[in-house]
Parts: structure tokens; sequence; C-alpha cells
């Protein structure tokens, strides 16, 4: 039980954290939330790359993951392992097939509301 | 002290309670959020799923989560309060998507939702995709040369 607990809090420090420093970037800089998750997800691609995320991820699970770093960590590692085992190819097949599912996923339900719900600007 | 010399000691100090205040909030429900996650990717391993899945599955559901509550209005009312905490998570991502192909679906389903739903997502792909092939070439050639 307390294991659980543990992993449960070492989530939420390391997702905290890591929504704290968006949250300053914001506050004292010029930087957009757009620019923002780009950032994020470009540091995640290199976060892995020099191999921190792998070891940070054993550590805060979910925590590392769910923020955007985790997509970028993804689409390094589907590079990463289609450069291994297609050589050349996998430098430009990686990145999209490892994030495909988020990617998806977030554009078809996109889709899917813009036909469902009214635009909220109008409802108002 | 005079209402003046008031005021401008509110205004001196504000920014700083704002921002404590604001990070506060994005440590709150960014942490949140992420230990609710690491809840499901823990019930997810516990019935069977390999940790693996059960990864993918968790940024799977809150994508889908954030869609749903920004396609019933819910989203905004707590990102206006959660700042970067519910921005950061994919949470963040999918919002972005969702409510930019609903507030374009007035100028058409082609050009309105089709070319506007990139407005954040396709930022985002496009660096975090260029990132991995920059990656990717150092990665091979490096493999090449050692």
């Amino acid at each position: 039980m307390n294991e659980i607990l543990l992993k449960l809090l070492l989530a939420a420090i390391c997702g905290g954290v890591l929504c704290v420093i968006a949250q300053l970037l914001i506050d004292l800089t010029k930087l957009t939330p757009a620019r923002i998750l780009v950032l994020y997800v470009s540091l995640g691609v290199l976060i892995y790359a020099v191999g921190l995320y792998e070891p940070l991820y054993d550590i805060f699970g979910v925590g590392m993951s769910l923020p955007l770093i985790g997509f970028g960590a993804n689409i390094g590692r589907g590079v990463k392992e289609a450069v291994d085992s297609t050589g050349a190819l996998g430098i430009l097949t990686g990145g999209i097939g490892a994030s495909a599912g988020g990617i998806t996923l977030a554009l078809v339900l996109g889709l899917l509301a813009s036909l469902i719900f009214k635009p909220r600007s109008k409802r108002m | 002290m005079d209402n003046l010399e008031k005021k401008r000691l509110i205004d001196k100090h504000s920014p700083k309670t704002k921002l404590f205040k604001n990070s506060a909030l994005a440590f709150l429900f960014g942490g949140l959020i992420c230990a609710l996650g690491e809840g499901v990717f823990l019930v997810l391993t516990g019935i069977g799923a390999e940790e693996k899945t059960a990864g993918v599955l968790v940024t799977l559901i809150f994508i889908f989560a954030a869609s749903a509550l920004t396609g019933f209005g819910i989203f905004d009312r707590i990102a206006k309060h959660a700042g970067a905490g519910t921005l950061v998570p994919v949470t963040g991502f999918s919002n972005a998507v969702t409510s930019q192909a609903m507030d374009s679906s007035s100028e058409g389903v082609i050009l309105g939702v089709g070319a506007k739903i990139f407005t954040v997502a396709g930022p985002v792909i496009l660096f975090g995709i260029s990132s991995g092939v920059l990656y990717g070439l150092i990665y091979f050639f490096a493999g090449l040369i050692f």
C-alpha cells in the first residue's frame, strides 16, 4: 500500500514541478502556451536522446510520461528503435510511428467534437 | 498612509502574489492529473496490462477525457484556474486540438476545421518530429562511426 502511495506521490511531484516551470515561463517571459508545448515536446526528445528519460521515468512514472515531455520522449524512442531495426529509414519513420496513437486520437476526437458540439463563441 | 500610497503598495505586491498563486495552482492541478494517471497506470498493470501498453493507454485515456471535457465546455472552466497545470500534461494538447476544431467549424469543415485543427497541434507535431529526425540523424551516423 505504501509503495502505491509513494508512486502516486512521485508522479504528482514530477508532474507538478514540470507544470510550475511552464507556469513561471508563461508569467515571467513572453512565452505563449503554444510555445511552451513546442518547447516541452522538443525537450522530451532531447532528454531521451541524452539517456535521461528512462531513468527518470523509472522513478516518476506517469509524472514524466503524461506531460508533453513524455510525448517527445516517445518520438525519440520511436526513432531510436526504428533506426535499430530498419537502419537509416527509421530516421524518417520512427517519430510519427511512435506518436501515431496520440496524434490520431486527438485529431479524430477534435473532428468529431467540431461536428457534434456547437462552437463555444456562438453558444454564449 | 493615503489611498494612493496604498494602491501603489498593492500594485507593487500583487504581481508576486499572483505569480505565487498561479504556480501553486499549476502544481496542484498538474500534480493531481499525473497522480490520477499513475493511479490508472497501476490499475491497468494490476489487471495484467504490459507496462508499455499501459503507459500508452494512460495517455490515450487522458486525450479522450480532455477532448470530451472540452466539448462539454468543462475543460475551460478548470483550465482557467489550473493554467499550466492542465496545459503541460497531454490534456493541454488534446484541449487545443478540440477547441480549435470546434471554434472553426463555422468556417467550414475542410478549410475551417481541417486547417485550423492544426493551429496548435501543427507546431507541436512539426517540432516534435523534426527534433526526432535530428536525433535520428545523429544516432544513425554516430552508430556508423563508433
